[in-house]
């Protein structure tokens, strides 16, 4: 009996396994198509615009309002702890650097995937399940190159937009809370901040990873819809695995470049 | 939604976005120093200790910002730090300028201060500080503090 | 296996029917000449042209020369305007200038008597108007031959008249090929030259409409009469009635 039953458990781990891998084989396939189909979008802007709408403009709300409070918050903390070592002029420094490294990137990634890559799974996943990929293909239009590609892409080309809105709206966030309530001068601010940054490692390096992260949480956000099961258990499967597989990667991704990255 | 609403959104989005990329490189960070490098020159000192200096800290002379360190190596045969000093072209020193290692505060950053000397002729590109003061270690001076407080006893 | 050796023939300009219980696989074999499943074995060809050897490249070009399909639920781009719709397929495939385009939509809708509903969105339609633009949209670039997949469900009396009105007319007067997949008897007898009856992945019986009505087979006879009961019975398979009742309820909860 027991016997039985450990072979069953072994059974469906080993099944599991192999359906794993099977997922991962179809998004890798997935993503060479959607590349393919990329010079097919270039040639149609307005699907692209549309898309960026979606993606985009639609986000912007949530990243702007996240990323003032972000940067107020940091700048408090900030604070905080400086002011005990008479170092609070320093507090452009820490909020800055926190946000051009870390924050502004990942904050971005998981908004995304929260608000713009979960919309997308859903999107398409219904569209799937409405027939209308499988009309497109019937009338002989690859809904890889009409439907998948501009979102691809558009998502790609987001996220390192909103990552630099967050990141400037930030910091303003910051530059109001340490002028205003905490009596930091606006010069020592601005000079402490400009003698610490670099752009090259600091400024670009955040951008190089939002722009991984817009990447990834797009490619599984499509690849979601696309493969979810076209009833609405499976949608709304789909639409929760791109959320948290999206953050998780957003995460898993950040520690590996950081560490690439800051060479530590 | 029509087409054109649209288009006008994502436009002012991206416009937006531009908008804040400027911010970042110019105000916030330091890409409008790095326009100056062709202007500026480089020149050289050697300390016995650099202590917790870094490349892109500060060069300042009086208190006032003239470049900054673009490069520290170390010296094999006499075995002392090379510090190369990248100075903004505006800005000259006599070649008898003295350079030493100064912490801003207790606990702040170390910058390279510069004393100018009184010597007509000024430091070119490719020019050496000769008089180098290195960075104050603690426990150094703690050490020497307590040495002699020891031989006084 | 869904399918197990079936052959059918479908000849050009005639409509011919697929009829079959649901679950029977008939909306499979739709995607199978449509080439959007392959199958293990065999072959469908087309045209001429074995549609599962042929190339993406050229399988879309097939889809695009001879093929039209009317999915059950419409499956039209909802976000895209009536007009926009039928003219997708217009202006994906077609160097067209936008006033040949506009009067060819015009035609098209008028042709499914949905002109005046050019400007309305999908989600504002009925579901017989949507399969009604569905089709004005699959007839847009004149394929030779259209698959419906289960025109008449779900409909209300007067949708399904117009729909088989629609499709009896396509047929006659452009001379296109239609295959309806269907499992409502009369309506689709009454429009189709010839019926295949599928059942459990065969073919059970073929012929033509009149043909199958004096069929011998007690099959065909119940699903062509809709009884409830015959070859095909009333009851899923089950222990007898009495050793259920008796049994408690321990059988259902393990």
């Amino acid at each position: 009996m027991i016997a039985d039953k450990v072979l069953n458990k072994l059974q469906q781990v080993g099944y599991k396994t192999l359906s794993r891998f099977s997922r991962v084989g179809r998004a890798s396939l997935f993503l060479w198509q959607v590349l393919l189909s990329l010079p097919y979008v270039i040639q149609r802007p307005r699907l692209l615009v549309r898309q960026l709408y979606y993606v985009g403009v639609q986000t912007l709300l949530i990243i702007l309002v996240a990323g003032l409070f972000v940067g107020m918050v940091l700048a408090l903390q900030a604070y905080i702890v400086l002011v005990d070592f008479g170092a609070e002029e320093s507090i452009s420094l820490m909020v800055s650097l926190s946000i051009l490294r870390e924050l502004g990137p990942v904050f971005t990634g998981l908004l995304f995937a929260g608000r713009a890559g979960s919309a997308l799974t859903a999107e398409i996943g219904l569209m799937k399940s409405t027939e209308q990929l499988s009309g497109m293909e019937m009338m002989a239009v690859n809904p890889m190159k009409y439907i998948i590609a501009p979102r691809f892409l558009a998502g790609v080309i987001a996220v390192p937009l909103l990552t630099s809105i967050f990141m400037a709206i930030a910091i303003l966030g910051g530059y109001f809370v340490a002028t205003e309530m905490l009596g930091i001068y606006e010069g020592v601010f601005w000079s402490q901040m400009q003698n610490n940054v670099d752009f090259y490692d600091d400024v670009i390096n955040g951008m190089i990873k939002s722009l991984v992260f817009g990447f990834v949480v797009v490619w599984i956000a499509v690849f979601e819809g696309h493969d979810c099961m076209p009833t609405s258990e499976g949608l709304g499967q789909a639409t929760t695995r791109t959320v948290v597989h999206g953050s998780l990667a957003v995460l898993g991704l950040d520690f590996i470049l950081t560490a690439l990255m800051f060479n530590v | 939604m029509n087409t054109r609403n649209i288009e006008i959104l994502v436009g002012a989005f991206v416009v937006l976005a531009i908008i804040a990329m400027v911010m970042l490189s110019l105000k916030v960070s330091n890409l409008a120093s790095y326009g100056g490098d062709d202007d500026g020159y480089e020149i050289q000192a050697q300390f016995e200790n650099i202590g917790g200096l870094k490349e892109r800290s500060p060069v300042s002379a009086g208190g006032v910002r003239v470049g900054k360190v673009s490069a520290i190596t170390y010296n094999n045969k006499q075995f002392t730090a090379v510090v190369t000093l990248q100075i903004e072209g505006k800005y000259q020193f006599p070649v008898d300028t003295s350079a030493s290692i100064l912490t801003a505060g207790l606990l702040g950053e170390q910058y390279v201060g510069l004393s100018p000397g009184g010597d007509e002729e000024n430091l070119v590109a490719g020019g050496e500080i000769d008089i180098t003061q290195s960075a104050l270690v603690l426990e150094q001076v703690i050490g020497q503090f307590l040495y002699s407080k020891a031989q006084e006893e | 296996m869904i399918f197990d050796n079936i052959d059918m023939d479908i000849e050009r300009g005639k409509v011919t029917a697929i009829m079959g219980p649901s679950g029977s696989g008939k909306t499979t074999l739709l995607k199978l000449i449509g080439g959007q499943l392959k199958p293990d074995s065999g072959s469908v060809i087309v045209d001429g042209e074995n549609v599962h050897q042929l190339s993406q490249s050229a399988l879309y070009d097939l889809r695009r020369r001879t093929m039209g399909m009317l999915f059950q639920s419409g499956a039209l781009l909802t976000d895209l305007s009536v007009y926009d719709n039928v003219a997708f397929p217009l202006r994906e495939h077609t160097t067209l200038p936008e006033e040949a385009i506009h009067h060819l939509i015009l035609l098209k809708l008028e042709a499914v008597g949905l002109r005046g509903a050019r400007h309305l969105m999908p989600a504002e339609l009925s579901g017989g108007m949507a399969r009604r633009v569905a089709l004005a949209r699959a007839i847009a670039l004149d394929p030779q031959m259209i698959m419906f997949d289960e025109p008449f469900t779900g409909q209300d009396p007067i949708s399904m008249g117009v729909l088989v009105k629609l499709i009896h007319d396509m047929n006659q007067a452009l001379g296109m090929t239609a295959v309806v997949v269907s499992h409502d008897v009369n309506e689709t007898a009454s429009i189709s030259d010839y019926i295949y009856v599928i059942s459990d992945g065969k073919v059970v019986q073929s012929g033509s409409p009149d043909a199958l009505k004096h069929s011998d087979s007690a099959w065909v006879k119940q699903f062509l009469d809709g009884d409830a009961d015959g070859p095909v019975p009333f009851h899923y398979a089950a222990e007898p009635l009495i050793d259920d009742l008796m049994g408690g309820i321990k059988s259902v909860r393990s």
